[in-house]
């Protein structure tokens, strides 16, 4: 890398070390300035991995309560999430790194967003949108509510609010591309629910009464909403 | 009503009289199974034996008129278990009628009045999954919101919450799979679309069996944003703790509408008589609501028929946040409001206010540019016209049986709209017009959205007139409420404002102290979305998505 400061006249010279005189200045990036001349840089590859990753990612398109609305206007014209490389919303959890969890989480829902979450390759990332998200929110005492997206799954982001502005969610973006960049993220802080095969299930009553219903193979989630924080 | 065939016999008008339902003829018409009378504050209720339903609810509809069941609430009192159905009639919304059927606590078993209306088909599933009633004869009764696998009934008197449960994660059954002829050649192919798919608009989850590229059986599955409103509502005071929850209904902007069905049980319940001056900012901001509701609606409907629509969904988003930023001034929410009180409004317009009324003005008077725009990009497309213009056909009789309301049954010719037909707020003093539009399909359903922001637009115009002239001492927002509020014990009220999806309807009953003993909330997304079989089954699976997408259906009012 060249130590000068570069000149006007320098950034000239460089596009035409690289590509040669043209009309087209759209090359003469602040990244060109600072590379200089050289069209090598030395750096570790993990850390280049990690800036590549935070740099660009790929967000499932994934909505489920009021946040997706925010969530939705984020994307879209005015907030424009794309600016900051974290705009393109993919339909399949097979080609997304990030999930934005934007909203409440429900008894019925919460084994279809582990598998959901299960289908997404490593290395992956959650932000998680709104108070229901964090501890269930407004809907907190509800008999059907689960508490909060760690419950479920590792949350590397928390996004408060009810719901958050979309300048909060894309400041929650902007710091989870930050922790990527320098490599760090979330430690999982609680035993999350996990879908198990029924017949593991300890024996109790509860299980008995359903033996008739659900298969030793079924997957299951088992909600002991009296531990729940 | 012009629209609408001419009633075959003037036996229908029994009891209508010129001020109001006499009920003592209609109580004449069903005589022999009336055991009872209950006054109800928006209608009397009458009530009949468990077995007996299906006669009187048949009766009230052939004989008396009666075409629109509204809702079916249900409920355990300490001695019983009681269903209400509320019936009601599209020609006229303010003839009531409550059929009131109480059953046995030990063993609460009713008729089913789904062969009477089709709509009472999920409105007895949800009642047997949260309250515990079954419902005999009832075509399929399972649970509608919860697990299949859930433990008690969390609406009834005992249920303890924090018991654990147990939710499974399988495969789901075709149910078509026995019809094949056999078992290595199946005719049948089961598909599941969702609960996680961008097409439906949240997380529904349909069951759909394709017979080539035909829908041979469909079926949709809710309950995966049953978050407890009920139960929310029925834990929080009246005054202050209730307000927060109807924004969170149907989210999609459309708040202060929801905020006003709350908001006009309560005061009628509580005889709470609004200022008008409150009246007409309550006006004015649910048309704002309603348009920004009706931008994402129309936007994303778009984007459902051909993915090259995102152009307009951009469209749609820039005009709604033009609207958000209105409300915000307004409310200081973007889009959970918490603006509306019961007897008025938290606070008055924002200061400097003609700095207000010109942005909303401008808002305002851009709107026809606009819509033009929406309507070269939309209405003019040949390929959303091929995709919509008769596919998701629901004819008017079908609409009306399955409870719809809304631009779903105005886009069936059905000319029904609470707001000049049960009055509320301002809008009778106002000039403006119902939208209808005879296609029945996909298409004019996204028409009569599309008209009804014009007209939104004109009530806003006035409103605004109106607030610009108002005297400065009679700015009047709010009526005088008790601090705690306690509406007498035992009274029940079913109230329904214009949502943004049709009609939104609440049920309270009141047993003296500050929080509501039950509260029902009758969700027009609910009922619109048991049109989805009828209008699909036959069909093709993109058409399926065309008419979810018309439907505009936001899930949390659905599972609520």
């Amino acid at each position: 890398m060249s130590s000068d400061q570069p000149t006007p006249g320098d950034a000239q010279s460089t596009q035409e070390a690289r590509i040669g005189s043209g009309a087209d200045d759209r090359f003469n990036s602040k990244l060109r300035e600072a590379f200089g001349s050289t069209p090598f840089i030395l750096t570790k590859f993990d850390k280049f991995m990690n800036w590549v990753r935070g740099s660009s990612m790929f967000m499932l398109q994934f909505g489920i309560a009021c946040c997706s609305i925010e969530m939705m206007h984020t994307y879209a014209v005015k907030h424009d999430l794309d600016r900051f490389g974290a705009g393109v919303p993919r339909a399949s959890p097979r080609q997304a790194d990030v999930i934005i969890v934007p909203g409440t989480i429900v008894s019925k829902f919460a084994p279809r967003m582990k598998r959901v979450y299960d289908q997404m390759p490593e290395p992956k990332f959650v932000v998680s949108m709104g108070s229901c998200t964090i501890s269930g929110g407004p809907f907190q005492e509800g008999y059907n509510v689960i508490k909060g997206a760690e419950e479920v799954i590792p949350v590397d982001i928390h996004v408060p609010g009810c719901p958050p502005r979309p300048e909060a969610l894309i400041y929650g973006v902007a710091k989870l591309q930050e922790r990527i960049a320098n490599g760090e993220s979330a430690p999982v802080t609680v035993k999350p629910y996990e879908l198990e095969q029924f017949g593991d299930l300890e024996q109790d009553e509860l299980v008995d009464k359903l033996a008739a219903e659900i298969d030793e193979e079924d997957l299951v989630m088992r909600y002991n909403w009296a531990d729940s924080p | 009503m012009s629209l609408e065939e001419p009633e075959p016999s003037t036996q229908l008008d029994v009891g209508v009289t010129d001020d109001g339902l006499d009920y003592d003829q209609i109580e004449a018409l069903i005589d022999d199974y009336v055991i009872g009378r209950e006054s109800h504050v928006n209608a009397e209720g009458f009530v009949v034996r468990p077995d007996d339903v299906q006669a009187v609810l048949s009766t009230l509809k052939t004989e008396a008129g009666f075409d629109f069941c509204s809702c079916v609430t249900a409920q355990e009192y300490q001695d019983r278990y009681e269903s209400i159905y509320h019936l009601k009639k599209y020609d006229d919304p303010t003839q009531e009628v409550s059929v009131v059927v109480p059953s046995p606590r030990d063993d609460p078993h009713n008729q089913s009045g789904a062969d009477v209306y089709e709509t009472a088909d999920w409105h007895e599933r949800e009642a047997y999954d949260l309250v515990g009633i079954e419902y005999d004869d009832h075509p399929d009764l399972r649970r509608i919101l919860l697990p299949e696998t859930w433990q008690g009934h969390p609406l009834s008197l005992d249920y303890n919450q924090d018991k654990p449960q147990i939710v499974p994660l399988r495969e789901h059954a075709n149910p078509l799979q026995d019809d094949k002829r056999s078992p290595s050649d199946p005719d049948t192919m089961f598909v599941n679309i969702g609960p996680h798919h961008p097409a439906t608009h949240g997380v529904l989850h349909i069951k759909t069996a394709l017979d080539g590229e035909q829908i041979a059986d469909l079926e949709p599955d809710i309950g995966y944003l049953h978050r407890c409103e009920e139960q929310m509502c029925q834990q929080g005071t009246y005054r202050h703790q209730i307000m927060p929850y109807p924004d969170r209904w149907d989210y999609i902007s459309a708040g202060l509408l929801n905020e006003w069905a709350y908001a006009r049980a309560a005061e009628d319940l509580a005889d709470i008589d609004v200022p008008d001056y409150a009246q007409v900012i309550r006006t004015m901001g649910a048309e704002m609501s309603r348009i920004a509701a009706h931008m994402l609606a129309v936007s994303t409907f778009a984007l459902d028929i051909n993915g090259d629509f995102t152009a307009t969904f951009m469209y749609g988003i820039r005009d709604r946040e033009v609207v958000q930023n209105l409300l915000e001034d307004l409310t200081g929410q973007r889009l959970m409001f918490n603006y509306f009180r019961l007897g008025g409004v938290a606070w008055d317009l924002p200061e400097p206010r003609e700095e207000y009324f010109e942005k909303v003005r401008d808002f305002v008077d851009g709107l026809p540019e606009k819509l033009t725009e929406y309507h070269d990009l939309l209405t003019n497309n040949e390929i959303l016209q091929m995709r919509t213009v008769d596919t998701g056909v629901l004819p008017p009789e079908d609409a009306k049986s399955y409870g719809a309301t809304g631009p779903v049954a105005r886009g069936s010719g059905i000319d029904y709209d609470l707001r000049r037909d049960d009055p509320y707020g301002y809008y009778d003093e106002l000039d403006w017009d119902v939208v209808t539009e005879d296609g029945c399909d996909n298409f004019s359903r996204l028409l009569v959205r599309m008209r009804e922001v014009e007209e939104s637009a004109k009530i806003i115009e006035q409103c605004v007139d109106l607030l610009e002239d108002w005297p400065e001492d009679e700015r009047e927002i709010q009526a005088n409420v008790p601090r705690t509020l306690r509406p007498d014990p035992d009274r029940e009220i079913y109230r329904a404002v214009e949502g943004a999806k049709g009609e939104l309807g609440i049920y309270i009953r009141s047993d003296g102290t500050d929080k509501p003993a039950r509260f029902k909330i009758r969700s027009p997304c609910f009922s619109n979305l048991h049109t989805l079989p009828t209008m699909s089954e036959g069909e093709y699976i993109p058409d399926m998505i065309a008419s979810l997408g018309s439907l505009d259906i936001v899930l949390g009012e659905v599972d609520r």
